[in-house]
């Protein structure tokens, strides 16, 4: 079993990274490269969410704080792309610091609405601010501009737009494979015990807040250059709520279950979009419902879940962890009978 | 044995009008072992969590040493050398005992702040984190979620952290709760041996296991002292007995009964 597991790896990542190179050829391209955009924002989310043990309702505001940071450095300054994208970033992160700090104190529900609350209120600045921000009609002519290279057509825009993607993947997957990433689950499964030993619960809190924002506003930013201009749509509260509805959908905690979510998500409303429908909340809502319902730990998960019970059915060797920790439970029946 | 290495003075904690801990002094000589007792309700586990920086106290101070610790965070309390277990075990589920001794010994290294390097950085504490675990008799189990051991082997990992951090003075909040006979037997064997070069300070309600145990005793009621001293003066003392009467007199017969055996 410890043989396939290895081997899967890398069957795994090879097989993401030819979806990741295929895309376009498979999809309208435009639609390729928000799939993408939107992977990545759902895996930043899923660093808090599924790693840290926090639900952000407000990611809303860095993923489009920096989409619009990102379009103005490029509308104003005329730099190469990149440069408007990581800028993007750069701004979340930033952005995420005072919002962070007054909100991962906070628990469940509260930090919930905390998060929620102060993403409304970048919405009611972007909004209001017409002069930098455009107000309803978004900031336009986003300019896609590379040392003079020609990247108008969307095709070649996603290879330009993928590495970005794929540095923010890998940066989300090396976190939660960190020292620090080892402590921000422990924080999730009992931040009293943490603290006993001797870790500043908020401040790692704070930190993992602080890194899903930037990459959130990454993923962001990329988009807005993508699609030429920044909306409004992009920090109203149905955009932090389609995002930890494709963490859910893919599975919490999962990392790569996000991505799928993600695709799943940006998908269906396009095709239903461009069928002419225009009720997509009802669809994807329901959709959602009956994943929840039936894969309660997410597509992602489930999946994982049913190859892991396969393989131990397979190799009688794997359950025997479980079975000595069976064997070793009339301890608590004892503890009990007293 | 020298002056208190911990020292509580005045100490209150009021919830809502209710006084949990009602005025608590209390000297912990260096070196010793320390037991507080007391019925259910007495403000045993609200006291340790005053001392552990979990609870600020309404009013009063706490001292370690020459230090003040009135107010600290419990993860300050925690680097400044006063670790505690938890009386309801208190893991991370999903971690291996292995991995939970590399998050104790990683603390105060800086090291648990890089999250842009692999996690196999925490390995550098593997060979300390078996020798602790094989100290208290898990290293069978290093490798499989905590979530799955046995409630016993829980506790002892839960012991197991505590050592980790080597502090200067250990908390353990009823260490053998809920345990059978043997790992009774087991854990206090093991606080004789860790209670070289420190001090221990616990909550225990077996008192056969406080007898074996405890150089100084405190008897709680109402979130007040209401004695201390040895135990053997303290089991005769009336007011404890009086205490204890129709709560579980027969609970600290037998534990004598025990020891005579």
């Amino acid at each position: 079993m410890i043989l396939s597991k290895l081997a899967a790896r890398p069957v795994l990542l090879l097989f993401g990274l030819v979806a990741a190179f295929a895309l376009p050829w498979l999809i309208y391209p435009p639609v390729a490269m928000d799939i993408a955009c939107w992977a990545l924002f759902a895996a930043a989310l899923d660093l808090l969410l599924g790693f840290t043990g926090l639900l952000s309702f407000g990611h809303a505001a860095f993923w489009g704080g920096a989409a619009y940071a990102a379009g103005l450095i490029a509308v104003h300054w005329g730099v190469p792309f990149p440069v408007a994208v990581l800028g993007g970033a750069l701004f979340a992160a930033v952005l995420a610091v005072p919002i962070g700090y007054l909100s991962v104190r906070l628990r469940g529900i509260y930090f919930a609405m905390v998060t929620l609350a102060f993403a409304q209120m970048v919405y009611f600045v972007v909004n209001q601010w017409r002069d930098l921000t455009g107000g309803e009609n978004g900031l336009q002519g986003v300019p896609r501009e590379f040392f003079g290279m020609d990247l108008s057509d969307p095709f070649f825009f996603y290879y330009a737009g993928l590495p970005f993607v794929l540095l923010g993947l890998f940066a989300v997957w090396r976190i939660v494979r960190s020292p620090f990433g080892r402590v921000l689950v422990s924080i999730r499964d009992n931040p009293a015990r943490a603290q006993a030993l001797g870790y500043p619960v908020e401040r790692y809190k704070l930190l993992a807040f602080v890194l899903s924002a930037g990459l959130s506003g990454l993923a962001g930013g990329l988009y807005a250059i993508s699609h030429g201009f920044a909306s409004l749509h992009e920090v109203y509260w149905t955009t932090s709520g389609q995002a930890v509805m494709a963490v859910v959908l893919g599975g919490i905690g999962t990392l790569w279950g996000g991505a799928i979510g993600a695709a799943l998500i940006v998908e269906l409303n396009d095709y239903l979009a461009t069928a002419g429908f225009t009720e997509t909340g009802l669809v994807t809502g329901g959709i959602f419902v009956v994943i929840v319902l039936v894969f309660r730990r997410g597509v992602w998960g489930t999946a994982r879940d049913l190859i892991a019970a396969r393989a131990a059915r397979r190799s009688p060797a794997a359950g025997t962890d479980s079975a000595a920790a069976q064997v070793e439970a009339p301890d608590r029946q004892e503890v009990t009978a007293r | 044995m020298d002056g208190p290495v911990l020292r509580a003075q005045g100490l209150v904690k009021e919830f809502r009008g209710f006084r949990a801990v009602d005025g608590v002094d209390l000297d912990v000589a260096d070196g010793s072992v320390h037991a507080l007792v007391g019925p259910n309700g007495a403000g045993k586990t609200t006291l340790f969590n005053l001392l552990t920086g979990f609870l600020k106290p309404s009013a009063g101070r706490i001292q370690l040493g020459d230090r003040n610790l009135t107010g600290r965070r419990p993860e300050q309390v925690a680097r400044l050398g006063v670790a505690r277990s938890f009386q309801i075990t208190s893991l991370f589920a999903q971690l291996t005992p292995r991995e939970h001794l590399q998050l104790a010994l990683a603390g105060g290294s800086g090291i648990t702040w890089r999250f842009w390097r692999s996690d196999r950085a925490l390995d550098r504490f593997s060979v300390r984190a078996m020798e602790l675990l094989d100290q208290v008799g898990l290293a069978a189990q290093a490798h499989i979620p905590a979530g799955t051991l046995a409630y016993g082997r829980k506790r002892a990992l839960e012991l197991a952290l505590a050592l980790a951090l080597d502090p200067k003075v250990l908390l353990l909040d009823e260490p053998t709760a809920g345990m059978g006979v043997e790992d009774i037997d087991r854990t206090v064997d093991l606080v004789q041996k860790v209670r070289q070069g420190r001090t221990v300070v616990l909550v225990e309600h077996n008192m056969n296991v406080v007898s074996r145990l405890a150089d100084q005793v405190t008897v709680l009621q109402n979130g007040r002292v209401l004695a201390e001293g040895p135990y053997d003066e303290i089991r005769d003392d009336p007011r404890v007995i009086a205490a204890y009467l129709g709560e579980a007199p027969a609970d600290a017969g037998g534990g004598d009964a025990h020891v005579a055996n």
